[in-house]
């Protein structure tokens, strides 16, 4: 029998709320993150807003060691982790090494602190390039930086697939967990608001250019207009259930089920891949679509991959059938820092038995979703569903279940 | 141009700039033979901080002698090896 994998900690970082009791406070009372930029000045730049985390000071959580040689990405991982391992009441130093592991996903890698080495390199000169630019931009440093600081020398590692990122790592520390290793740090967070950052994200076209923090990033809407970019997400503690249990720890509930899926290629006329990955997520949980007791939906804000996860939904669970819902609307597309988040949300909606907002949105009728919009709604929740899609083609889905 | 010795204060202020102080060490104490690694202080480290003192002194450290430097004292030796030169010129 495959072991069960629960979640006993969480560890948020989001743009409408710092911590788990910020963050679901904020969106039960549907609080947007989103706003102008202000970490550089975006008039010049098409689209001008972004999902920022006001208020974040490293040095207020973390060594001046750790500062010279992390961007904000990894600073926030870090302290989200350390959070996330306080909530899990797990000391690493109680804990064999060996024993506990990092795999996180990442989209981008410290690209703030790339900037600023390039500057360095051609405005000064090669001599003043940090010795730290070697690992701190690159995709694997938040596991890298977290297996470090907690003394986690058991299976590491990044995943790399854009939106979808967040759940294949979660879905990957569920199996290094059913291999032997009794806890995993996983989820993720991402986060490059600078120039050189919004650039590569401009290159997509995918960007939503409204000024209206209300306005701009509207999936399911008739207006949808792309979307907005966010930083943040959500570090998971996972373990071994029966790890967890001979320990005392509480549980959020159970890792139940995970699918992943490539779409065809673009123009093929083949189906795309997101309502396989459903099917092969409540097929893992042993799950049917009658006991999933909510969606957490991707939410693209474009019309086409709307339309596209709308369908995946129906085909699977019926016209209206299920209550669909994104909370990314308050804190815009957090990259694979968002379905950790959204798993988080999903567990503090099995926790109080109320489904988190959308908001902003106005649906289109041409979608047949229960779409729950702008008040939370209560409802007991025991199975919940998130879905994440990354550019490129990659489709995920995760089951989440109440602990037995 | 006459170049002071790069003195163990030299060293600590590099170290924090270039790579901050670990929890739990305090450079004030008597360190000057100390092994890096027991500050918190890996080889990444060591790199960025002499190439903070190679820009600020104008001068180009033994990569060979800087890595096989293992405390603040062997460590300032090596710089002040670099700086006598320079002194004499």
């Amino acid at each position: 029998m495959t072991a069960s994998v629960v979640v006993t900690g969480l560890g948020v970082a989001s743009p409408n709320g710092l911590g788990v009791k910020d963050y679901w406070s904020a969106t039960l009372g549907g609080k947007n993150g989103i706003g102008r930029i202000t970490r550089f000045d975006p008039s010049s730049y098409p689209a001008r807003l972004a999902g920022e985390i006001p208020g974040f000071v490293a040095e207020d959580h973390l060594p001046s060691r750790i500062l010279p040689q992390t961007d904000r990405v990894t600073r926030l991982a870090l302290v989200a982790t350390d959070w996330a391992l306080k909530d899990a009441g797990a000391d690493p130093a109680q804990m064999s090494e060996f024993d506990m592991g990092v795999i996180t996903a990442s989209a981008a890698g410290g690209f703030e602190f790339g900037q600023g080495e390039l500057q360095s390199l051609w405005g000064r000169g090669s001599q003043y390039v940090s010795a730290y630019q070697s690992f701190a931009w690159f995709y694997a440093v938040n596991s890298g930086q977290i297996s470090i600081r907690n003394g986690m020398k058991g299976p590491a590692g990044v995943v790399v697939s854009e939106g979808a990122g967040g759940l294949d790592a979660v879905a990957h520390a569920r199996r290094q967990i059913r291999k032997g290793t009794s806890l995993i740090v996983t989820g993720a967070v991402d986060a490059s608001i600078c120039p050189w950052g919004w650039v590569a994200q401009l290159s997509t076209g995918k960007l939503s250019t409204s000024d209206e923090p209300a306005r701009a990033y509207l999936p399911f809407d008739r207006d949808c207009r792309g979307y907005v970019p966010g930083e943040g997400g959500a570090i998971l503690i996972t373990e071994d259930a029966d790890a967890a249990r001979a320990r005392g720890a509480r549980s959020y509930g159970e890792i139940a089920g995970h699918g992943s899926t490539m779409d065809p290629r673009p123009g093929s006329g083949r189906e795309p891949g997101l309502r396989k990955a459903i099917e092969l997520a409540l097929a893992d949980a042993g799950a049917d679509p009658g006991d999933i007791d909510v969606v957490f939906a991707d939410g693209a804000g474009d019309p086409e991959p709307d339309r596209t996860e709308a369908e995946a939904i129906t085909a699977v669970f019926g016209a209206r059938a299920v209550p669909v819902t994104v909370p990314k609307t308050m804190t815009g597309r957090l990259y694979s820092g968002a379905a950790p988040l959204d798993l988080a949300a999903a567990f503090l909606a099995i926790r109080d038995g109320v489904i988190p907002p959308t908001v902003h949105v106005d649906p289109c009728p041409d979608h047949l979703l229960d779409l729950v919009l702008d008040q939370p709604r209560p409802a007991p929740v025991r199975s919940a569903l998130v879905l994440a899609r990354g550019s490129g083609g990659f489709n995920s889905a995760m089951v989440v279940r109440a602990a037995r | 141009m006459a170049t002071k010795a790069f003195t163990l204060d030299d060293l600590k202020r590099i170290l924090k700039e270039a790579a901050g102080v670990a929890e739990g060490v305090d450079l004030d104490g008597d360190i000057l033979d100390t092994e890096f690694e027991v500050l918190g202080y890996e080889s990444l480290a060591l790199l960025e901080a002499g190439s903070l003192i190679e820009r600020e002194c104008g001068i180009s450290l033994d990569e060979e002698a800087v890595n096989d430097a293992h405390t603040p004292r062997t460590f300032i030796d090596v710089v002040n090896m670099q700086l006598a030169p320079a002194t004499a010129a």
